[in-house]
């Protein structure tokens, strides 16, 4: 919703989307935000397979988990299902 | 093709309908078949049985569902037609905006009918004027021939690419639905070529790409997503610059389809009759205007100086023909087949009122609220509105600005 915003004459009709929907940084709407203690995370690879908006992904350089906050809604899935307590909710801006 | 190579048949409104539907090559009919349904889809679901037609036809448990399942279907580009009916059309209503919203060029009949309660089957105009904000285009039509006429029209004009939005043809029930009339149909080759194939505009995608604007797992789009306050706004904004276009359109294809068939009403938008010099005059929809044709001429013939506007299209509502056709007549009665309970009028008379406010000639503007619930409305009723009318033009006043006529 950051970008440009376009007049009526300038989208197409019918709501089709004229961009994917990786532009629209749904990150945008959170207000916890997880955030894990590396020491404790044992690469389990479970929180990339039940984040629901793919926000979790292996980086396959650092060989690691890593979180895209752009996409991140904050709905603490992942700090809840985590088996060994790695990911905190913790508010944004706090 | 000329108007020689027609064929006459006897015909209901519903067949007419259902007719028109068998030869303008649809795709897909979906419909809730049982009541408030009419004799369109029953008659339509025996072409598909009897093999007449290539159409899928799907029988739905709910008008609800009928339209949405129309939705989708023209949404993959296929020409798509339904019918309904009073309740079924008031079940329909949050899937109308849905249709418009997402582009989807369907084609509904509507056989006007009274809503419920008390429980009425007959005509009234309620159930479609319910529905005027939904963005779809409404032609109401005045007999069984320019029920059939406005069908094939309908596909033309709704799959227009400047227009693509839905197109309900509305015709009183009972009184055209069901009654037989003469009708001339045109060959099925004629038909099919005067609508042709449907055309799929150009439409940019979410990689930036021009595809066709049709759901297609090769070049896959998405309609009617999540729209908020950042953009809702602005596709209805498109919405009503359509309905802005569907005037021109509308014309044209009635001039089209008038150089085929010989057959014109008015051009295509409003129907005048008599009106050229008329002191006073009538408004209305649908097939009244019939009874006030005949009303006109007798009093013409008394040298009464009277005529009548028969609107064909509500939506778009054709502000400058109306202007046009009635500035300068003194005393204009509106005749409303429905009623806006607690409003000023009936839905007709908003509008016209609303539309003449704009003139210099201030003409005085009355409505008559008749025919609820299939009450009938003969000449004499007719008779006693001009009658006002010219009470009016010579008084220089009204007595009463909404009444109902044939009410007990
Ligand atoms: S908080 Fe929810 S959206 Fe964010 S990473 Fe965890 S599971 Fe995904
Ligand atoms: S679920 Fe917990 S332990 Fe497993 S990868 Fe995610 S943060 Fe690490």
């Amino acid at each position: 919703m950051r970008d440009e915003q376009k007049g009526w004459k300038d989208i197409p009709i019918a709501g089709v989307c004229w961009k994917p929907a990786t532009e629209y940084h749904t990150g945008d709407w959170r207000t916890f935000k997880p955030v894990r203690d590396q020491a404790k995370c044992t690469k389990c690879l479970l929180c990339p397979m039940i984040c629901p908006d793919t926000a979790i992904k292996w980086n396959k350089a650092t060989e690691d988990i890593e979180f895209d906050y752009n996409f991140c809604k904050g709905c603490g899935i992942c700090a809840h299902e985590c088996p060994v307590d790695a990911i905190k909710m913790v508010r944004e801006g706090a | 093709m000329k108007a020689g190579q027609q064929e006459t048949r006897a015909m209901n409104g519903d067949e007419a309908v259902a007719y028109a539907v068998k030869q303008s090559d649809v795709d897909v009919v979906a419909a809730y078949p049982i009541t408030p349904q009419t004799i369109i889809v029953e008659r339509f679901s025996e072409y598909v049985a009897d093999g007449k037609v290539k159409t899928e036809f799907v029988c739905t448990e709910s008008e609800h569902s009928a339209l949405s399942a129309c939705v989708a279907a023209s949404a993959t580009g296929a020409r798509t037609f339904t019918a309904s009916a009073s309740a079924g059309l008031a079940l329909m209503h949050e899937i109308l905006y849905v249709t418009s919203g997402c582009r989807a060029p369907v084609v509904m009949a509507i056989a006007n009918r009274a809503l419920s309660a008390p429980i009425n089957i007959h005509c009234d105009h309620s159930d479609s004027m319910a529905e005027r904000d939904s963005s779809w285009v409404q032609i109401y039509v005045e007999n069984s021939q320019e029920a059939y006429d406005s069908i094939i029209q309908a596909f033309r004009i709704a799959e227009h690419p400047d227009l693509l939005l839905p197109v309900m043809v509305c015709l009183d029930a009972f009184f055209l639905s069901h009654t037989l009339e003469n009708v001339k149909v045109l060959p099925d080759e004629a038909v099919r070529e005067f609508v042709g194939n449907r055309q799929l505009p150009l439409i940019t995608n979410h990689n930036g790409e021009k595809v066709p604007f049709k759901l297609d797992p090769d070049n896959p789009i998405t309609m009617g997503p999540l729209d908020l306050f950042d953009y809702y706004f602005e596709h209805k904004r498109q919405q009503e610059e359509a309905m802005q276009k569907a005037a021109q359109i509308i014309t044209e294809t009635h001039n089209a389809y008038s150089q085929l068939t010989g057959r014109r009403y008015g051009n295509g938008l409003v129907d005048s009759y008599r009106l050229e010099d008329a002191e006073i005059a009538t408004v209305c929809v649908g097939s009244t205007a019939g009874t006030t044709k005949t009303v006109v001429d007798q009093l013409r013939a008394k040298g009464v100086k009277a005529g009548l506007l028969r609107l064909r299209n509500f939506r778009p509502l054709p502000v400058r023909d109306i202007k046009e056709a009635l500035e300068n007549i003194s005393a204009i009665a509106v005749m409303d087949r429905s009623n806006s309970f607690g409003g000023y009028g009936g839905p007709i008379f908003h509008e016209l009122r609303h539309v003449l406010y704009d003139t210099s000639s201030h003409p005085y503007v009355v409505d008559y609220i008749y025919g609820l619930g299939g009450r009938d409305m003969p000449q004499n009723i007719i008779k006693g509105i001009y009658k006002d009318l010219m009470e009016i033009v010579e008084t220089k006043s009204v007595k009463e600005y909404v009444q109902f006529a044939g009410v007990r």
